[in-house]
Order: structure tokens, then sequence, then C-alpha cells
């Protein structure tokens, strides 16, 4: 008898049909905020590497309410990036130390520190 | 007081009679201890003895009864009645493989993609069988040991998004288990299988869905080991370009 395999198409939303997809799409979707926010910055530099007059007018244009109401959304997802490849950390770097593997919480746990402390001191360093 | 019941919704393809697959209602017998497989099994036995499908062992060793129940990949003799009654349960071939019959799903690209990464020890020379064991450490052991776990049964293929959306990805299973090859100590096959490992339908076609270590039935992590040779295989890229000389 003759083979006919058949072949199911994915649905087009499949991303919607589970939490686990959605959440994937939703940290994937993250970056672009990310490179958005980064471009942002460059600007900025560009900006201040014209002058001070220049870098006035760069602050201002980040007053009005689109520039804030994106960095609002920037900074969610930011942290949702954040958190989401902070909790992967322990699949790509397992750590061993002698016979034993150091718990994955431990990891995560280390860059969670390691971020506190980094903005602790950007803060105080740009307080001086 | 009439026995109580449990009802399935199976999908059903008969190439020779079915354009497309079509689910087909069942009811069984409701028993606590029962697992799905138990169920289709009755039905086979009972009801319905076209309907087609996989099994072996029923004691999630054989890695044969692999199904999406209620759109979850799980071993069928690992899903009881019981988490799901008195709600009824949906059962399908695994997704992201074409459907034989009923059922029964192709396997053939998982076999080659399989084979492909040489999931075996390559020793560095022939061992001739009087130079005894080849010893190996508890410690040597652990660093690979999960991985050994795995039993092919395509749960991690149905799961994982990429297999559908780029089928030429070599896929979870196969990854993790050229990791487990590359770790082992007894092995020195790592650059035979690099070419397909660290190729771009390698590690590079995963996207780190995650959801392969997930619905892994013996908690094998191949997400782990996929992410792990992608690290390693960048080492070896920007050693390769900082000491093109030098191996």
């Amino acid at each position: 008898m003759d083979r006919r395999p058949y072949i199911r198409e994915m649905p087009k939303l499949w991303w919607l049909g589970q939490r686990r997809y959605t959440v994937y799409m939703i940290r994937e979707l993250s970056c672009v905020f990310i490179g958005a926010y980064v471009l942002v910055i460059l600007v900025g530099l560009f900006h201040l590497s014209q002058g001070p007059a220049a870098y006035a007018a760069f602050l201002d244009a980040l007053q009005s309410p689109l520039a804030i109401a994106f960095h609002l959304l920037a900074l969610v997802f930011a942290l949702l990036h954040t958190v989401t490849w902070f909790g992967l950390t322990p699949k790509a770097m397992p750590l061993r130390l002698g016979e034993n593997t150091v718990p994955g919480t431990a990891i995560v746990m280390a860059h969670y520190v390691v971020w506190i402390v980094v903005s602790a001191g950007l803060l105080l360093a740009a307080r001086v | 007081m009439s026995e109580p019941v449990f009802e399935l919704e199976v999908l059903r393809y008969r190439p020779e009679a079915d354009e497309d697959p079509v689910f087909q209602a069942y009811t069984v017998p409701y028993n606590e201890d029962w697992v799905v497989l138990d169920a289709l099994n009755h039905i086979k036995d009972n009801i319905d003895r076209t309907l087609s499908f996989r099994w072996s062992c029923h004691m999630a060793v054989c890695g044969s009864c692999g199904m999406m129940i209620n759109g979850e990949p799980k071993l069928s003799c690992h899903a009881f009645l019981r988490d799901y009654y008195p709600d009824k349960v949906r059962v399908e071939p695994l997704s992201n493989f074409p459907i034989e019959r009923d059922l029964v799903t192709v396997a053939d690209d998982f076999m080659e993609k399989l084979a492909s990464v040489k999931p075996y020890v390559i020793a560095k020379e022939d061992r001739p069988v009087n130079a005894g064991e080849h010893l190996q450490s508890p410690a040597e052991l652990k660093t690979f040991k999960q991985y050994t776990m795995c039993i092919n049964c395509m749960l991690c293929y149905a799961a994982c998004p990429q297999i559908s959306l780029a089928p030429e990805f070599v896929g979870p299973a196969a990854l993790a288990l050229a990791h487990r090859y590359n770790l082992d100590t007894r092995d020195s096959g790592r650059e035979q299988r690099q070419e397909i490992a660290a190729s771009n339908e390698g590690v590079w076609d995963c996207t780190f869905v995650g959801a392969c270590s997930q619905v892994c039935p013996k908690s094998v992590d191949p997400a782990a080991a996929i992410q792990q040779t992608k690290i390693a295989s960048t080492v070896d890229w920007y050693k390769a370009l900082l000491s093109p000389w030098g191996k």
C-alpha cells in the first residue's frame, strides 16, 4: 500500500497558543526596545559631542510626553529582558566546584548582586 | 449507580480513506490507575481495533509512546487519567512530525539527524580488549550523566517550534547527545561532531525557547547542552581567529 504521510501546517499564531511560547516571544520582542534605547543613547552621545547647546536641546527633547512614554516602555522591557536572561544563565554557564555543581539559584543571585553593585556604583559616581 | 467513564478524542488519520485527519471520540471505563496508554489499549482491544499507535514498555523507558495530550507532548504511559478526570483528553500524534497513520508519526528525519551527530564513543585509537576497562571516575561521569538518560522519545522535538520553523534544525535530543559524548572522557570525536553541531542547522538554529527541557520526561536538559555548545563553539571560533596557525 502506498504511504501518504500527512504534514500538519504550523498555525501562523502558534506562539499565542501556549503560555511558554508567548513568554518566549515577549522575551524575544524585548530586544527591540533594548536596541531602540541604545540608539537613543548613541544620539545623546552624538549631541554631547556637538557642544553644550546641542546636548541641552537633546535633554529637552527627552522631556516630551512621547519620550517619557517610550522610556517607561523601554524600562519595562529592559527589566523583563534582564530577569528572563538572568534566569537562563545557569543553563548556559553551569559552574562546578570540585565534584559539585553550584546550584543554579546561586548563579542567578550572583548576577543580581553584580547588577545592583554596578548600578549603585554608577549612581554614586554620577553624584560625585 | 453507573460505572464512571472517561472520554477521549483521538486524532485519526487513515491515509487510504481520510483526506485530512479527523477527531474521533471514544468512551472507556474510568480507572484511577490507568494512564492514557491503557485507555488506548482498551479501545484497541475492545472498541476499535483499527486504531494505530506505538508503544512498548509501558514504563517510561522505551520512548515509543510519545503523543500530544491536551496539546502537551507527553509519554502516554506517563499520563494518568486521574490527572484529567472528569475532563476528557485530546490525544494527537506528536507535533512537528508527519503523520503516518493515526497516532503514529514518521520519525525518519529525526533518525537521520540523530545519526548525523555520531552519538557514540569515538576513541582516539582502537583499544585491544586485553587492555582492560577504560576507567572513568564518578566525578567524570557526573559531568554528562543527565544527558545519558535520553530515551529518544522525541517529545522535545514536538515541543520545539524551531523544528517546524527551521526544518533543517538538528534539534534538541541529537544536540544534547552530541554534548554528552563530547563531555565523555573516553571520547575523542568532538571535532567530527562539531561539523554538524556547530553549524547553522546545529546549535545556531536554536533560539532558546527552552520548551525541550520543560517537556523531557527524563529530566534531561537539552536547552542547557545547546547553550553550552554555543559558548564552546564561539570560543573555538575566536581561538581559530586569533591563532590560525595552531590548533
